[in-house]
């Protein structure tokens, strides 16, 4: 374990307030650059109020979204048992103090506790290496963009064209539902439960790094031409900017399978990590995942 | 917040508001009370309107909405509602919380608490709330539609 400079609890606050008022740079950039290039008039009027939006909540140190999401954190490197009790204790803390919208309730009740906490939650993958650090990564998820989450277990005979037409169509009817412009995280084989993991993990990626799989890449870029030629556009009300990228990741699979998952991010895909050694905490916004 | 004040009607109470004729905005608030118990609205940006497709309808004719706020569009169901009754669709832009609570002037009542934060009813003054799109009209035209329509799939 490794000797904290400061409390988890107020590193995960810390995190929990930089993912919901800023948006990663790699995602501004993109619309920006989107921006640049809609021809639409309807389409520039919604980036143009969505980066004014960023711009005022960065200023205002206010979540950019009302919808601040299920927090789901991401663990890595060496870390105790112990972390999963700070993380809670700072969710109720930063529910109360950023403040965030208290979204967490009973599925069948929907009893609200008010505190984002409640069996389940938060969600944290652990994820234990032998590195000389804490990394703690938060995803805060919204519900627009997550009830848009797909699932197939495809027929190996489908290959490429199958996998790339499933994710198409996964965005194309999701329509304006999850706040186009997305980022579209896919999944490609393990487990369904697996795949569907991969696929949301696949959001935490950032949109200026390269795939490291040709393959895969290729596929991004196909996929990414097509959405934005689709006409979809923001907010599904048209124009050219449907997608602001495309993250695949893959695992091996059984021979008999082929699971594609798709878990769409809003153009809000809210990020954070802190690195934390012996020497302090360094937070990012888009580190390699 | 639907779910509620339809099952008022159907047991014949009033629902605690007056809420005939009014705008409705599809949003979950974030709201923080002041001391003097006052609510001030932190950030408030459309939710998706098609969760509220099943109840909508009924909404619209039982209480005269005028307009409905919200992102994503909405079912044929509704938007033949909103026909009989008057009533125009308008998009808000999804995510820009920041933005648009700044035209909530003003938080004039809330009811059903229990609900949680994001189910309530909130009731606002509102100016200079926007930009907006009107994405269906009254007469049943809608942009989603059109743009549907004309998607280019591979």
């Amino acid at each position: 374990m490794i000797k904290l400079p400061e409390p988890i609890e107020d590193v995960v606050v810390n995190l929990l307030r930089l993912a919901n008022t800023k948006l990663p740079e790699d995602i501004g950039w993109a619309m920006e650059a989107a921006s640049g290039w809609e021809q639409n008039d309807i389409a520039y009027t919604q980036l143009g109020a969505i980066m004014d939006n960023v711009k005022k909540a960065e200023h205002v140190g206010r979540p950019m979204c009302q919808d601040t999401g299920i927090p789901v954190f991401y663990v890595r490197g060496k870390f105790d048992s112990s972390i999963g009790k700070d993380i809670s204790r700072a969710v109720e803390r930063a529910t109360r103090d950023i403040p965030l919208r208290p979204n967490t309730v009973d599925p069948i009740t929907r009893e609200n506790c008010g505190s984002n906490l409640g069996p389940g939650m938060p969600i944290i993958h652990y994820l234990p290496t032998d590195d000389d650090f804490t990394e703690i990564t938060v995803l805060p998820k919204g519900a627009g963009s997550e009830n848009m989450t797909r699932l197939a277990m495809l027929n190996p005979a489908d290959g490429v064209e199958g996998i790339k037409k499933f994710i198409i169509d996964s965005v194309l009817d999701a329509g304006g539902r999850p706040c186009p412009p997305t980022i579209v995280g896919v999944g490609i084989g393990g487990t369904s439960d697996v795949c569907v993991a991969m696929a949301k993990e696949a959001l935490l990626i950032p949109l200026d790094e390269e795939n490291p799989d040709p393959v895969l890449r290729q596929m991004e870029e196909d996929i990414f031409v097509v959405l934005n030629g689709s006409g979809l556009g923001p907010m599904g009300l048209g124009g050219s900017t449907t997608s602001l990228g495309v993250r695949i990741r893959k695992c091996a699979c059984h021979t008999a399978s082929l699971p594609v998952a798709v878990n769409i991010g809003c153009w809000a895909t809210r990020r954070a990590s802190a690195r934390i050694t012996g020497d302090g905490v360094t937070y990012s916004q888009g580190v390699k995942f | 917040m639907h779910i509620r004040a339809l099952d008022y009607v159907k047991e014949g109470k009033a629902v605690p508001a007056d809420i005939d004729g009014s705008v409705l905005f599809h949003c979950g608030p974030i709201m923080v009370q002041r001391e003097d118990g006052s609510w001030a609205v932190i950030a408030a940006g459309p939710t998706t309107s098609a969760r509220m497709n099943k109840l909508e309808p009924e909404f619209i004719r039982k209480f005269h909405i005028r307009a409905i706020i919200g992102k994503g569009g909405m079912s044929k169901d509704t938007a033949e509602a909103m026909k009989e009754c008057g009533c125009v669709y308008l998009a808000a832009t999804g995510g820009a919380a920041i933005s648009l609570a700044e035209g909530l002037r003003k938080c004039v009542g809330q009811e059903w608490l229990d609900l949680g934060m994001a189910e309530a009813m909130w009731r606002f003054d509102a100016e200079k709330f926007g930009p907006l799109v009107v994405a269906i009209d009254a007469k049943g035209n809608s942009l989603y539609d059109k743009v549907n329509a004309s998607l280019v799939r591979p």
